[in-house]
């Protein structure tokens, strides 16, 4: 059965995405909506959590490696009740505690700075080889681009958490087939993910990356002895039918018309 | 009414100019063509363009190898990710070997602005000039911009160009010198000297007009050229001001000020202060916000030189 009851919550995370974008005239629309559904399979059905202790010890860590869909990110969090909703709006600005791109000293719930791309997976890979030196249960995810793919350290990362028996450890890819250039072929071809990861020893799982059940339940899948790969297919833009599939939206702000022509598409209503 | 341009356009334009006259200029970038504008020499030379994606280390070892085999490679990607990602790749494949690559890197300092500290590069100047080898030009505006470019093909090594990503006043002119490792001196001055470099060349300039109300004559020297570095000049204009004021989009460890106190240190007499990034990293925020924030605007400039001269 599906989860319709996150519906409505889904579509006021967009809302509240696209706001925090037009109001800072800068960030990244595309990237922030394809990664949605990935972050509230997370957040709302896969990790433990405590907004009132971000830095519990014994919590499962999220590593956002695509560190410029962090709207996404921050909405779920303020949501999730880490920091009020207003301060959504301060996004990119001066002093704000919500950086261009993920920033642990600063926001609660943030667990890794990310932004440059590749860095993240090394981290998140740190961060399960030590719950595994400590005998600690918690979980550890990473949260990749495609693009960021092509970067070698994500593929060092990928090395050491198999040699490592990071079963502790999921990677999660944001399929969403394009960058900045164009589309992943046109810039840089991956080739079959799929089987790059499985030959790098990751036990492989490819689901709707729009679908919360489906995610969730490859993310709860078992697994022993060896890190998680799952797949997510998706859709850049996700949501707002002019930046769907279009990689112009990756980091390009809305005009006026172009904002109120996506919250209408959208529906729902709270504005901040 | 003076023209208005980005550096990185006049970075994109000028490669597709001189794409036009050398055959063996090639562009390389790593997904941010529309970003640092190399886009524009993508559309008139397609077939000499190479998207290497998201892998800058791997893109600055093929231009190595692209160079060692007679084409002048010009990569680019953003100055944080390509001086700080493929440094090393910098330093063994190209620097010590001097290899012919150009790398125009945008995006630089603080006028990247909202998407903050992570992109943000403050010490790339300082990464750069340690390497041996190494030419450094950091052009002041679009006109200064293109000269690197055509400057840089006819050096035989490793030549950075730092780009900077916002729309300012093209100020020099098409007539302007640019000879490589000598300072322009912009504006006479017989009580203190304002060394500068990047962007803040301009903001020099406004600082020295509004302190000549004061009755203070501020000289303006600008060092486009970061490496060789213009010692003769920045040590005359010191012992004929007897103050110097050094500014930069850039932490002062290691770029322009620490140049100018290598110069002057044991040889002249003169009053000093650095105006930079003073060792801390930035963050999110409007690129004017910021240079208010992090003390690099003419105001700031200005007083400065008035305490440096005890007014
Ligand atoms: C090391 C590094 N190089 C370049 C960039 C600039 N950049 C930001 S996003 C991006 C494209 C990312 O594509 P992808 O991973 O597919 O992200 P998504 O499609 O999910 O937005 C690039 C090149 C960066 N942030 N880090
Ligand atoms: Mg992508």
């Amino acid at each position: 059965m599906s989860d319709t009851t996150l519906d409505g919550l889904a579509v006021q995370l967009r809302r509240d995405i696209l706001e925090m974008l037009y109001r800072c005239q800068s960030g990244h629309p595309g990237g922030s909506l394809s990664v949605l559904e990935i972050l509230m399979a997370l957040y709302y059905k896969t990790m433990k959590t405590d907004p009132s202790n971000p830095r519990w010890e014994d919590r499962d860590r999220l590593v956002l490696s695509k560190g410029h869909g962090c709207p996404a990110l921050y909405a779920i969090l303020a949501n999730k009740g880490f920091y009020p909703r207003e301060d959504l709006w301060n996004l990119r600005q001066l002093g704000s505690h919500l950086q261009g791109h993920p920033d642990m000293t600063k926001t609660p719930g943030v667990d890794a700075n990310t932004g440059s791309l590749g860095q993240g997976a090394s981290i998140a890979v740190g961060m399960a080889l030590a719950a595994k030196h400590k005998k600690a249960s918690y979980r550890v995810f990473a949260v990749l681009g495609d693009g960021e793919l092509q970067e070698g350290q994500i593929w060092e990362a990928s090395m050491s958490a198999a040699h490592y028996k990071l079963d502790n450890l999921t990677f999660i890819l944001d399929h969403n087939g394009l960058q900045i250039d164009g589309t992943n072929d046109e810039v840089m071809g991956l080739g079959n993910v799929m089987d790059k990861f499985a030959a790098f020893g990751f036990q492989c799982f490819d689901v709707d990356g729009h679908d919360r059940d489906a995610i969730a339940a490859a993310l709860a899948a078992p697994v022993s002895g060896k890190p998680k790969f799952v797949r997510c297919r998706t859709v850049k833009g996700r949501g707002v039918s002019f930046m769907e599939g279009n990689a112009g939206w990756h980091g390009k702000p809305m005009n006026a018309q172009e904002f109120e022509a996506a919250m209408k598409e959208l529906g729902g209503q709270q504005n901040g | 009414m003076a023209e208005s341009k980005s550096l990185r356009v006049a970075y994109g334009e000028a490669l597709a100019e001189l794409g036009a006259v050398n055959d063996k200029v090639v562009v390389l970038d790593a997904d941010l063509a529309h970003a640092t504008m190399t886009s524009l020499f993508q559309a008139k030379h397609p077939d000499r363009f190479f998207n290497f994606g998201l892998a800058e280390a791997n893109m600055m070892g093929a231009a190595a190898g692209m160079s060692h085999s007679g084409l002048i490679p010009f990569a680019s990607t953003f100055a944080l990710f390509g001086t700080g990602r493929a440094y090393e790749q910098i330093r063994n494949s190209i620097a010590y070997v001097s290899a012919n690559v150009k790398f125009g890197l945008s995006h630089s300092g603080l006028s990247v602005g909202e998407d903050g500290g992570s992109h943000q590069s403050i010490e790339d100047i300082a990464l750069m000039r340690v390497m041996p080898n190494m030419t450094i030009f950091v052009p002041c505006d679009s006109a200064e911009t293109r000269k690197a470019v055509f400057a840089a093909v006819e050096i035989d090594g490793p030549v950075y160009i730092r780009v900077a990503r916002p729309v300012v006043e093209t100020f020099t002119g098409p007539d302007t010198p640019f000879v490589p490792g000598r300072a322009n001196l912009l504006r006479e001055g017989k009580d203190i000297c304002i060394v500068a470099t990047g962007l803040m060349v301009k903001e020099a300039l406004t600082a020295a007009e509004s302190i000549a109300g004061r009755g203070i004559q501020a000289a303006v020297l600008n060092v486009h050229t970061i490496k060789p570095f213009d010692s003769a000049a920045v040590l005359a204009a010191a012992n004929r001001c007897g103050a110097v004021v050094s500014v930069e989009e850039h932490s002062v460890i290691g770029g322009l000020g620490s140049a100018v106190a290598e110069v002057l240190a044991g040889k002249s007499a003169a009053k000093f202060c650095r105006l930079g990034i003073q060792d801390r990293f930035g963050q999110s925020g409007k690129p004017a916000d910021l240079f208010k924030a992090y003390g690099l605007t003419p105001a700031h400039i200005e007083e400065a030189c008035l305490k440096l001269l005890g007014k």
